[in-house]
């Protein structure tokens, strides 16, 4: 991350071919959450199904939205949005878990 | 004065007065996480509605095709990879290929929506659309159902068309010389809204479609 904000100017240049094993990456995962979800697993299928959602989402925001080349702020942006869109789920299911 | 000159020449990228990727971008950052928590919030809605009924969601869900869902996921994947390529074209100062990969683009986006428009039209015609007497008459899990089911799809929807219109613009910008290499920013906030419209249909579709 130093290293990109001392040339922060200069885009970082990606690969065609980098871009093109992400989308393979993607498409396959798109796969194995079709065929998990026809395996009974009862309440797992749900979790499963997300926890590849977050594995693709990674991928798209570190490659395809280039944070992984970005500066420190959006990085922070990024960590505090996703605490503050946790908190909103926690407090939720603790007020609906308890009713 | 002279100190804020200062700071602009220092943020004067490849020498362009009045061009601030950095700024532009965070903007473009801050605006996107306002959609997240659009997003999230129905999100919200869905898993505390899904919680409750269980069982209605899972016989609504079986109601979708998942072949058709699966096809759309590929679509629109294939649009942020050709998004993608067309923001490292032009950064390679290939401003043809980046037009043809925005192209290409843009005819996903197309193909996306008339997709979702039959699988739509397929519904209406069992007479399930929102307010339909059919509809009325199901189990109110089942309402739920398909209440959300066409309010994600259909603000999704609209970020597609949108983000369409968007890319059509920017890719106007890069035949007039307005959007260069040296001058990119502006594609990669496009570019951005892009992605994030992908994001949001990777988690919609495991939650809508395979849930049954």
């Amino acid at each position: 991350m130093s290293h990109t904000q001392d040339h922060a100017d200069e885009p970082h240049l990606i690969p065609y071919g980098t871009y093109i094993g992400i989308w393979l990456a993607l498409c396959m995962l798109t796969l194995v959450t079709v065929g998990v979800s026809y395996a009974d697993m009862r309440h797992m299928t749900i979790i499963v199904a997300l926890l590849i959602a977050c594995a693709k989402s990674t991928l798209v925001v570190l490659w395809f939205m280039h944070v992984k080349f970005e500066n420190r702020a959006i990085w922070w942006f990024l960590i505090a949005t996703i605490l503050t869109y946790v908190t909103f789920v926690i407090l939720t299911f603790a007020d609906y878990s308890f009713r | 004065m002279s100190n804020a000159a200062a700071h602009d020449d220092h943020h004067a990228h490849y020498g362009v007065p009045g061009y601030d990727p950095v700024a532009w971008k965070m903007g473009m950052w801050l605006f996107l996480f306002t959609e997240l928590l659009l997003f999230g919030a129905v999100f919200i809605a869905y898993a505390v509605y899904l919680e409750t009924y269980t069982w209605h969601f899972t016989v609504g869900s079986a109601q979708l095709s998942i072949p058709i869902g699966t096809f759309n996921t590929l679509v629109l994947l294939t649009s942020s990879l050709t998004m993608a390529l067309s923001i490292a074209a032009l950064q390679r100062g290939k401003k043809e290929l980046s037009i043809k990969l925005l192209d290409m683009t843009v005819a996903c986006a197309g193909l996306f929506c008339v997709v979702k428009a039959f699988e739509w039209g397929a519904k209406f015609e069992h007479g399930i659309y929102p307010g339909s007497e059919h509809l009325l008459a199901m189990a109110r899990g089942e309402q739920m159902f398909f209440g959300l089911y066409f309010t994600m799809t259909g603000i999704h929807a609209l970020h597609v068309i949108i983000g369409a219109a968007l890319i059509l613009w920017v890719r106007a910008r890069i035949k007039s010389g307005a959007v260069s290499t040296e001058r990119i920013t502006f594609l990669d906030n496009i570019g951005l809204y892009w992605h994030l419209v992908d994001l949001i249909w990777i988690f919609l579709f495991p939650l809508i479609y395979l849930v049954a």
